[in-house]
Formats: C-alpha cells, sequence, structure tokens
C-alpha cells in the first residue's frame, strides 16, 4: 500500500505536495514497509561511495536507457529493473540524487512514462541529507526481488517527438540550457572532441529559463511564490498553456518538467527528450540565434 | 575497423585485462579503487597560480582538471597531474586509470596510445559509452599537451 504523503507544512504550498517529501519525513520512514528509496545521479559511482541506508541505485544510463536504440527501455525490462530492486507497482518510490536532483527529476519522468502510482522526489536531493550530517552507507541493501507487471509505456501525454514540437510551433516552448547554449554561441575549439550539434541556436519562439533557477541554493525547491515570478509573471507561461520543454538530451528538462507539472500544477507539460541533440542536427528546421525567441514570440511580457 | 587494434602500452594493458575479467559489479569495485587512489595535486599546483596551469577537460561531466609535465631530457618521459571533486567518483576513476596507465612512460609512448584506448577497457557496459567520452577527452588533451610541450622550439 502507497505510504501517505509528507504532511510538512513547507510542501503545502505546491500544487501536487504528494509529490515531495523533506530529508526529515524520509530520515524517519527508512525502514518502512511499502517505501524504497532510490538514488539516481550523474556519476554511476557516487551511490557506492555511500548511500542513503536502503537505498537502491537507478542508474540514468544502465537501467533506463535502452543499450541501443535512442530510446528508453520497453516495459519488460523496466518491470526487471524494479522488481530486481524490490519495488513493486504499489511501492512508494523516493528518488534523490545529486546536482540538484537534475538526475532523478529524470528518473522520476520515465517512471511516470510507465504510469508508477506512487513517485516521489527527495527535496534537496543528495546534498541536502548530507549538510544535514544524515547517515551514508556503503553497505549494499538486501531487498528482495518482487514481482513488477510488465506495462507498456505510454509516451502521449508527457513526452514529445520532433514532429509534435514541429507541430507545437507558436505555442511555449522552454528552453532550459545555459544562455549560451540558447545564444547558439557554443564554442568549437580545434581538435577538441565536443558532444554536441551541428548547429547552435534555439527552437523559434522558446523562453531561455535556465533549469537551476527553480532551486533555491540549498538545492531544494523555490518558494512556490518565488517560482511563479519566474515561470508566470516573468517569461509569461498560464498553467493551462500547453508547455514542451527541452535541454540538451532532456535531462535538465525533466527538471523543469516536474517544476512546471508538480510544484505549479500545469496539466500539460510534455519533456521534448531529443532536445537540442536532435534539433540541432536535423536538416531544415527552423532555428533562431540570439538572445530572442524569434518565431513570432516576444519579449517576456 | 579494417586494420589490426594498436596495441595498448603495458601497464594500460594489464589495466584492460583485469576490468575485463571482472564481472560488470567487480568493473565498477575496481573504478572506485582508481578514484580513491588518485594522487591529490602536488602544492605547486593548488595555489591560485597553479590552478591556472591545469586544463578543464569539457568532455567529462563533471568538472575535471589536468596537467601534464614531459621531463627535458630523453627519454621525454611524461607526468600527468589530475584535480577532480570527491563527489565525481566516476570521473576521478577515469583520471586514476590514465595516471596508473600512463605516467613515467615516454612521450612517444603516450603519443602512440590509441584515441579509442578508453573503449577498449571493458568499461562501456559498466558505465555506459557516453560517460566513457569523457575519459577520451582526457586521453586527447593529454596527447596534445605531449604533443606541444614535445615540438621542438621554432
Amino acid at each position: 500500500m502507497p505510504v501517505p504523503p509528507d504532511p510538512s507544512p513547507e510542501l503545502a504550498q505546491y500544487a501536487h505536495p504528494e509529490r515531495l517529501v523533506t530529508t526529515q519525513w524520509l530520515a524517519e520512514r527508512l525502514d518502512e514497509p511499502g517505501l524504497v528509496v532510490a538514488e539516481s545521479d550523474e556519476d554511476v559511482l557516487l551511490y557506492d561511495t555511500g548511500h542513503i541506508p536502503g537505498a537502491v541505485r537507478i542508474d540514468w544510463h544502465l537501467d533506463l536507457n535502452d543499450p541501443v536504440s535512442r530510446d528508453y527501455v520497453d516495459g519488460e525490462r523496466f518491470a526487471h529493473v524494479l522488481g530486481s530492486h524490490g519495488i513493486s507497482r504499489d511501492t512508494t518510490v523516493v528518488l534523490y540524487g545529486d546536482k540538484n536532483n537534475w538526475w532523478a527529476a529524470y528518473a522520476l519522468w520515465v517512471f511516470s512514462l510507465f504510469g508508477h502510482p506512487d513517485v516521489r522526489l527527495l527535496d534537496g536531493g543528495r546534498a541536502a541529507w548530507v549538510a544535514e550530517g544524515r547517515p551514508l552507507t556503503r553497505a549494499a541493501p538486501s531487498r528482495p526481488t518482487v514481482a513488477y507487471p510488465v506495462v507498456e509505456r505510454d509516451d502521449s501525454g508527457l513526452r514529445a517527438f520532433q514532429a509534435d514540437v514541429l507541430a507545437h510551433l507558436g505555442r511555449p516552448l522552454v528552453d532550459v540550457r545555459s544562455p549560451g547554449e540558447y545564444a547558439g554561441d557554443l564554442l568549437h575549439m580545434p581538435d577538441y572532441p565536443q558532444e554536441g550539434a551541428i548547429r547552435g541556436g534555439h527552437i523559434p519562439g522558446a523562453l531561455s529559463v535556465p533549469w537551476a533557477r527553480a532551486a533555491a541554493p540549498d538545492g531544494r525547491f523555490k518558494d512556490r511564490a518565488d517560482l511563479e515570478a519566474i515561470y508566470l509573471q516573468e517569461v509569461g507561461l498560464d498553467p493551462q498553456d500547453e508547455v514542451i520543454t527541452y535541454c540538451r538530451i532532456g535531462e535538465r528538462s525533466s527538471h523543469t518538467w516536474f517544476v512546471l507539472a508538480h510544484l505549479l500544477g500545469f496539466s500539460h507539460v510534455r519533456n521534448y527528450d531529443g532536445s537540442w541533440t536532435e534539433w540541432g542536427n536535423w536538416v531544415r528546421v527552423p532555428i533562431v540565434r540570439g538572445t530572442e525567441p524569434g518565431g513570432g514570440r516576444g519579449r517576456p511580457r | 575497423m579494417t586494420t589490426a587494434a594498436a596495441p595498448l602500452p603495458a601497464a594500460l594493458a594489464e589495466i584492460a585485462q583485469d576490468l575485463q575479467a571482472a564481472s560488470t559489479r567487480g568493473r565498477l569495485d575496481l573504478l572506485l579503487e582508481f578514484a580513491d587512489d588518485l594522487p591529490p595535486l602536488p602544492p605547486r599546483y593548488v595555489d591560485p597560480a597553479g590552478t591556472a596551469l591545469l586544463e578543464r577537460v569539457d568532455e567529462c561531466q563533471s568538472p575535471l582538471f589536468l596537467s601534464v609535465e614531459v621531463e627535458p631530457a630523453a627519454p621525454r618521459r611524461v607526468h600527468l597531474f589530475f584535480a577532480a571533486p570527491p563527489e565525481a567518483p566516476t570521473t576521478r576513476g577515469f583520471a586514476g586509470i590514465l595516471h596508473a596507465g600512463l605516467d613515467g612512460l615516454p612521450a612517444d609512448e603516450v603519443l602512440a596510445v590509441p584515441d579509442d584506448a578508453p573503449m577498449r577497457l571493458g568499461l562501456a557496459e559498466a558505465v555506459s559509452p557516453l560517460r566513457l567520452r569523457g575519459m577520451v577527452g582526457m586521453l586527447a588533451r593529454i596527447k596534445r599537451q605531449v604533443r606541444t610541450k614535445t615540438a621542438p622550439a621554432p
């Protein structure tokens, strides 16, 4: 059975407070039946240097990406990964990780494609847990394998593909990359291998809101009023808008997807995981360079 | 590939053998050992002026800085110095492998290391090919610095 939500008053301000937990709440529930904590980091070894006691590792490359095609795993593989970590369909999963929960939010978004009913983020992630001096261990968790049903992934509501983005031009897009990437000022140095795209710039009309603006200095999410000041007042989004977020490969934009969908209550937010590594390499699609959104969209109001 | 792969230097080949002989789990454990064993920077690289001598490797997902010194006398032995934070253990592990495999080799042997050597360590399965690009970037920059530092004066 799902574990009741964290009732902490600081979470009540958000649209879907049941999607977040506080470090204190989690610290009191590490042995709670029906709850599994999962660490998801950019660095695949960070978990091994010490993790929250009992936490399992979900790696975004090794567990969630298809090993061959540029796609996420299928229902069978997802069922295998979760079941082998002792997660069943009715388990409450609390994800946390490094870099302001960047990768944990990405994992949460992929869990959502499979419709896992109860998946939450630890507000502040690994950094907040460590900063409060809470326990870490190198001991491997022992969680017996359980059965997780094979559920077909449903990309329709949460994931945008290139054709969806083309059809969406003229409606709100949020580019969460750094200002330099947005403007197309990427520096290429001779002889240096560089992952990226053939062309620099942004999708026409995309608003620039670097993803980390949603995080407070301690790594926790900013208060709702501060988030609204950015996404509603500053760049002019409306919670009723259909919005597509993107970055380079769809990871940073999962963080912003979480903010819009779960903290501010936008009902139609999709993440474009092809992102700039697809758009910037795609033949004959429109691109805007510079700091203005372009594409007929004016400056933020 | 139509030609036989160029050989790795002995120390690096030994590391590759150890990694390939290990299970996926064992490879991560070995990588963590290399991360733990990465030597700290000598003091001359630590003060603000020394920090400026370090080159940033942008291909790594986490910040990594490196410097290369080449002995003036033949056989121009190469010495490698790396800085990466403890919260980036994979990057530290990559640096540790390159340090253990290349430090002290003559310049021409370092330059002869095939560019795809990181892909031949058996790590792709354990850490993913995308992450290994960071190590490819480190190797490219090491070789570039060696080339620059051994070029005859104009």
